[in-house]
């Protein structure tokens, strides 16, 4: 699936909620279900460190896509990785690099956009953008 | 009588909904709300009367310096500080403890002098004096304190000595609530020649304070802690010991008269007082000094005190729940987890049911130190919370608990 089909999948199944606390209940499922991180990628290096919470984000590069992994010690930024994680994982760099992610608009996520908020979505889709960055010429 | 229904009218903003709920406002520690009183006489200033202070020869400038004067009365007053001379309006607390460790430190400290601080200051009384400290290689000490939030006496008692030149401590933690017993820490240092500064951002509001009776050197707040502005505060310290003290910044209105030879300051407060002060927000200020005067605050106090003690009791028997800071003396703040869930989704989900309340490290990164955590909830009450909020709060809670049980 493209990038666009996965961010419309997502907005379907958000749109059954009506009310906020259901919407991040469903965020805190997400989070729950997220594939372990190995420990051995959760250094300082991969850490989006702030003041709310830690994320760390972990790419590789298989056959031209990349994969992600990610863990946070809050469940619902946890949760919010996942979605990332199902958007972006398995994309080549370049769809990653101009992808404009309507979808978190769209299902009301866009608090989490705030630039001050240096943990919040900003911050991981900036990191997501800088690894495709930095693995589109390879 | 204390009708909070009837200072709730006086709070537009308590009727706002957000996210479709009513606004339950718990984060008061942070910052209070203002009511009409004080957004309307600084509207009345900005819309009739805006004009630079103490410069103009005309009929605004002298109103607008009137009333600024008239609100450092009002400052007097509300603290009784012997003199107008003794109140500079600054920034905010912030400052005025920047202040301090400036020209105090500039004027009193040494190298091998030894500055006393608690391990539950704000980041605020802790950063300036460390930096102080670098200048003049002078010495940090700490009082920790213990596993109620109480801070250890006997510790304190035994970093006293004629080193000393300073203590720090906050009235009332940020974090822990504790009611430090500032009377007793200001006598004890006097007894070894120490000088104190009381950060008083968190008790201004819900305590009387009277620097006369305490004693202290100094005493600091802000201004929007106390249903004041932003961005305006006060540094109250003893005349005789601002008289010794250097300016710390130079410009305007601190100078008596300017020469490329030498030139010679103003006399007190404005000899701190640099360049043009927000001068209509020390007229909210004094406005928002005179409101909590008109309903009295020792009624707040009691009120709050009342609140409280509901507040520490319901939010017990939510399940899970983790207290930090359960001090006999406790005030206006209660900082909590709930075992095995995240501060900041604590946060996000109150937020969600339109309750707002602190989350993370709360400016006290020794305070997270010493309890082993990444960062706290923190709820904090004002004069115009109410026992259904709290239950509204603690509903919230056990909710977001049991959405974490599935």
């Amino acid at each position: 699936m493209t990038i666009e089909e996965i961010e419309n999948q997502i907005v379907d199944e958000f749109s059954i909620y009506d009310d906020w606390m259901d919407k991040y209940a469903y965020l805190i499922e997400i989070g729950n279900g997220l594939a372990a991180m190995g420990e051995e990628h959760k250094t300082g290096d991969n850490l989006i460190k702030g003041c709310q919470s830690q994320v760390w984000f972990h790419a590789e590069l298989k056959d031209g896509k990349l994969y992600f992994e990610a863990d946070s010690d809050a469940i619902i930024t946890k949760g919010i990785a996942g979605l990332l994680i199902r958007v972006f994982s398995g994309q080549t760099p370049h769809d990653i690099v101009k992808a404009d992610l309507k979808f978190i608009d769209t299902i009301g996520l866009t608090q989490h956009l705030s630039p001050t908020r240096s943990n919040g979505l900003l911050s991981m889709v900036k990191q997501i953008k800088y690894y495709a960055l930095a693995y589109e010429g390879k | 009588m204390f009708d909070v229904n009837r200072i709730r009218k006086d709070f537009p903003i308590l009727e706002e909904e957000i996210y479709g709920k009513p606004l339950v406002y718990l984060d008061n520690g942070a910052t209070t709300q203002r009511p009409l009183q004080v957004v309307e006489r600084m509207t009345e200033y900005y819309l009739r009367y805006n004009s630079n202070v103490h410069r103009g020869v005309h009929y605004l400038s002298n109103k607008c310096t009137d009333a600024n004067e008239q609100a450092r009365e009002t400052v007097r007053e509300f603290i009784n500080a012997v003199s107008t001379d003794e109140i500079i309006f600054t920034r905010g607390t912030t400052e005025s403890i920047n202040l301090v460790a400036h020209s105090f430190g500039e004027a009193f400290i040494r190298e091998g002098d030894e500055i006393i601080v608690t391990e539950m200051e704000h980041h605020a009384n802790i950063v300036p004096w460390q930096m102080l400290c670098e200048r003049k290689k002078a010495v940090l000490k700490v009082v920790p304190f213990n596993g109620k939030g109480e801070l250890n006496m006997e510790e304190f008692g035994k970093l006293l000595n004629e080193r000393v030149k300073l203590v720090g401590v906050a009235y009332v933690s940020n974090v822990l609530g504790t009611v430090n017993p500032v009377k007793e820490i200001i006598d004890a240092a006097h007894a070894f020649g120490a000088y104190v500064l009381v950060d008083g951002a968190q008790a201004i509001q819900h305590i009387p304070v009277d620097m006369q009776a305490l004693d202290c050197d100094f005493f600091a707040f802000s201004g929007h802690k106390v249903y004041g502005p932003t961005g305006v505060g006060v540094l109250y310290g003893k005349r005789g010991l601002l008289e010794q003290m250097p300016p710390w910044q130079g410009g305007g209105e601190m100078i008596k008269e300017v020469r490329f030879e030498k030139t010679t300051y103003n006399d007190l407060p404005f000899k701190f007082e640099a360049g043009t002060p927000d001068f209509i927000g020390v007229i909210g200020l004094g406005e928002a000094l005179e409101y909590v005067k008109g309903i009295g605050l020792q009624d707040i106090a009691s009120y709050e005190h009342d609140l409280m003690n509901y507040a520490m009791e319901q939010i017990r028997t939510v399940p899970n729940i983790i207290l930090f800071g359960e001090a006999a003396e406790k005030s206006s703040v209660i900082s909590f987890g709930i075992g095995g869930i995240h501060h900041f989704d604590l946060g996000t989900l109150l937020d969600k049911m339109g309750i707002a309340i602190r989350t993370g490290q709360l400016c006290a990164e020794p305070v997270m130190q010493h309890y082993g955590v990444t960062g706290m909830a923190r709820a904090s009450i004002a004069m115009y919370n109410t026992r259904e909020e709290i239950d509204v709060f603690c509903e919230g809670l056990r909710k977001i608990e049991k959405i974490f049980k599935l």
